[in-house]
């Protein structure tokens, strides 16, 4: 019997700092022992728990697509304690990765569908995993127009930074890069915040989905355009997040209602999540 | 009917044969408190007690558990591997444990033996564990099980019922694992007709002694955000200091933290008793805490056991009425009072 809580040991491969006031970092993570990567097979929307040994455990979203394949990228945000030690660590050191854990977005039902997703702050995780995944030659076919709406404060803290420029060039998906101000004069994208933007671009909500994370301000002013432009509360899908530490619905921490985050979640359509006791 | 009897005076006798085929959990008492301990000899035992005044949950979920040990050593190749920790599983025997007690042990396996997940500490008590149950022929005036789908002679989630009877206990056989404990320690005789009736007897009187019911039969249908929007929650809140003392005690309460410890470049993951209680427990690393007020805590508490949990698995409340949290708790928050508000809602 496989024990739930025991992590996967893993090697740092790289470490890239991705905001200007380097408190982002993205990890890419190699397990140590082959036969453990073909057990961790996830989908766009999932997370795992990283583990730090001597420091703890944290969620995180996986960053990298289950069309990458070898490696896996988390981009994580330094807060507290594991966080902060893990911002200390370098290629070739040891860590833990145990998962894949929750639910992931609503892929089966998205097939054939038009995707705008919605992304603010450094919630834009799973988000790329989504992009990269639906890019992915095998895949695009699958899907109908792709629209992207991500902001972040200023131009140094967007995540993935040449990736966006890449898709920007891209003619099967369209981007709306924005940022709160810009100082860089060079500046050739969107200012302003991203329900701003969500109204100006006004993605159709014909046969489309919606996928939205990020901060709880940017969600609040979002959902109401999202309702405006006529996408059911069936068809918004977020991500959300609860302190959580076992992962797999067992310490019983992060219910919302009846519902685990880590095992029934993180995933949630809007119009579930209105059925639930409004306490996240 | 009783399957087979021991007389009282050969209680020592059996308790010294369980002991030589089985670790031993019993009721003991020290300083005025009765609770489990592992027993070397039979005369530690005291049956003299209601109930325990801790709920026998850390037999099955220990207060503080290991569960994996590193070492941070910066000379050993292993660093920073979590491995698993070799725990004592042999046979144990959880002797006069009360029939609500061992409900809630049914109750969690709902939680820790999942089609997705399964919990290897927890399975590997409970499938170490024979349970031997109790009956109770006086309960206490807080207790209510008969109302929460137990009752002082339920045997349901024991492997062996005792119902003293008088200058006996009649024995009860719920499963193999509770025959095998009878063979293993030679307990033969059969009971009489005369066992029977003062079984029977034992059965009525208790039931009579009971003055607490509670009511469930809406809480299903209830609506969970009316619930959660009730105006009592405020009134009840009130006295309430977080102490965490309800959950603790609390056979069906399980939520637990996980931490690390490292001494001298020797570490050990760790699961500890959490409580829904305390703020921490839900305390985001931004800061953001979504419920960071008392009022948001204690309801938390009653809307899992007597809603969410109701709802989740469709097998009644996360209460199996023994209790103890209305006798411990500070300030007299009782329960029962908050079965008939969220009971009753909106009548
Ligand atoms: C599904 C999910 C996906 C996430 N994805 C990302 C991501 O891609 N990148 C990123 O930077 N952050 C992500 N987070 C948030 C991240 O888990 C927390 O910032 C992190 O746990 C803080 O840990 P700490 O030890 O540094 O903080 P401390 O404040 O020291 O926290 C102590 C412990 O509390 C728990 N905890 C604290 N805050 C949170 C929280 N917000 N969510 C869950 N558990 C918490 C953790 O077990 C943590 O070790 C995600 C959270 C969830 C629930
Ligand atoms: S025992 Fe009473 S005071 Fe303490 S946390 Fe529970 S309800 Fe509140
Ligand atoms: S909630 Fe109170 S009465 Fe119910 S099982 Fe827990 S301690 Fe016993
Ligand atoms: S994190 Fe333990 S139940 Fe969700």
């Amino acid at each position: 019997m496989e024990n739930p809580y025991l992590p996967y040991p893993a090697r740092i491969d790289s470490v890239v700092t991705e905001t200007e006031d380097r408190n982002l970092k993205t990890f890419k993570l190699v397990f140590l022992n082959s036969e453990d990567r073909g057990k961790f097979i996830h989908r766009a929307g999932q997370f795992a728990e990283l583990s730090v040994a001597g420091k703890g455990e944290i969620p995180i979203g996986i960053a990298s697509s289950p069309t990458e394949q070898g490696y896996l990228l988390f981009t994580v945000n330094q807060v507290g304690v594991v966080t902060g030690a893990l911002h200390q660590m370098e290629a070739g050191d040891t860590i833990g990765v145990r998962g894949p854990l929750g639910n992931w977005y609503p892929w089966e039902r998205m097939e054939g569908k038009n995707v705008v997703i919605i992304g603010g702050g450094f919630a834009f995780t799973t988000l790329r995993a989504s992009i990269i995944y639906m890019l992915h030659p095998e895949n695009r076919s699958r899907f109908g127009d792709i629209t992207v709406i991500y902001g972040a404060r200023t131009p140094g803290m967007l995540l993935y930074k040449d990736e966006l420029a890449a898709w920007n060039e891209r003619d099967d998906i369209r981007m709306h890069i924005t940022v709160d101000a810009a100082d860089d004069p060079d500046w050739k994208y969107n200012v302003g915040f991203v329900p701003t933007i969500t109204q100006e671009a006004a993605p159709s909500a014909k046969e489309a989905y919606a996928l939205i994370c990020g901060p709880p301000i940017m969600i609040k002013f979002t959902l109401p355009i999202l309702s405006e432009l006529g996408f059911p509360p069936e068809r918004i899908i977020m991500s959300l997040e609860m302190r959580m530490k076992c992962g797999i619905g067992m310490c019983g921490r992060c219910n919302i209602g009846t519902e685990y985050v880590c095992k029934d979640g993180p995933v949630f359509d809007l119009a579930h999540m209105s059925r639930l006791p409004n306490e996240y | 009917m009783a399957d087979k009897i021991i007389k009282k005076a050969d209680l020592p006798a059996l308790l010294s044969r369980l002991l030589d085929h089985y670790r031993v959990y019993a009721p003991v008492r020290h300083q005025g408190m009765t609770n489990f301990e592992k027993i070397s000899a039979a005369d530690q035992v005291d049956l003299s007690h209601v109930n325990t005044t801790l709920s026998p949950k850390s037999l099955m979920l220990p207060q503080s558990e290991s569960m994996f040990q590193f070492t941070s050593m910066k000379t050993v190749d292993q660093r920073g591997i979590l491995r698993e920790i070799e725990k004592d599983y042999s046979p144990r025997v959880i002797f006069a444990i009360r029939p609500c007690d061992a409900k809630s042990f049914q109750l969690l396996d709902l939680n820790f033996d999942t089609p997705s997940y399964r919990d290897p500490w927890w399975l590997g008590q409970r499938q170490s564990t024979t349970l031997v149950g109790l009956g109770c022929n006086q309960p206490c005036n807080t207790c209510f099980c008969t109302s929460v789908g137990s009752g002082p002679f339920s045997a349901d989630g024991l492997d062996l019922l005792l119902i003293d009877a008088g200058d006996e206990f009649a024995i009860q056989t719920r499963t193999e694992k509770g025959k095998e404990l009878l063979i293993k320690t030679s307990v033969e005789s059969e009971g009489s007709e005369a066992t029977a009736n003062a079984v029977l007897a034992r059965q009525e009187s208790s039931l009579k002694a009971f003055n607490s019911t509670v009511y469930t039969e809406n809480l299903k249908r209830h609506d969970v955000k009316a619930l959660f929007d009730g105006d009592f929650w405020d009134e009840l809140h009130f006295a309430c200091i977080n102490c965490g003392v309800c959950t603790f005690v609390c056979p069906t309460c399980w939520c637990f933290d996980i931490q690390d410890e490292v001494h001298k470049g020797n570490g050990i993951r760790l699961r500890n008793w959490d409580s829904c209680m305390f703020p921490l427990f839900t305390l985001h690393g931004s800061g953001h805490n979504p419920r960071a007020q008392k009022l948001q805590r204690l309801r938390q508490r009653f809307m899992h056991k007597l809603k969410y949990f109701v709802d989740k698995y469709d097998r009644g409340v996360a209460c199996v009425g023994c209790g103890r949290c209305v006798q411990q708790c500070p300030v007299n928050i009782d329960i029962r009072h908050v079965f008939r508000l969220m009971n009753d809602l909106g009548a």
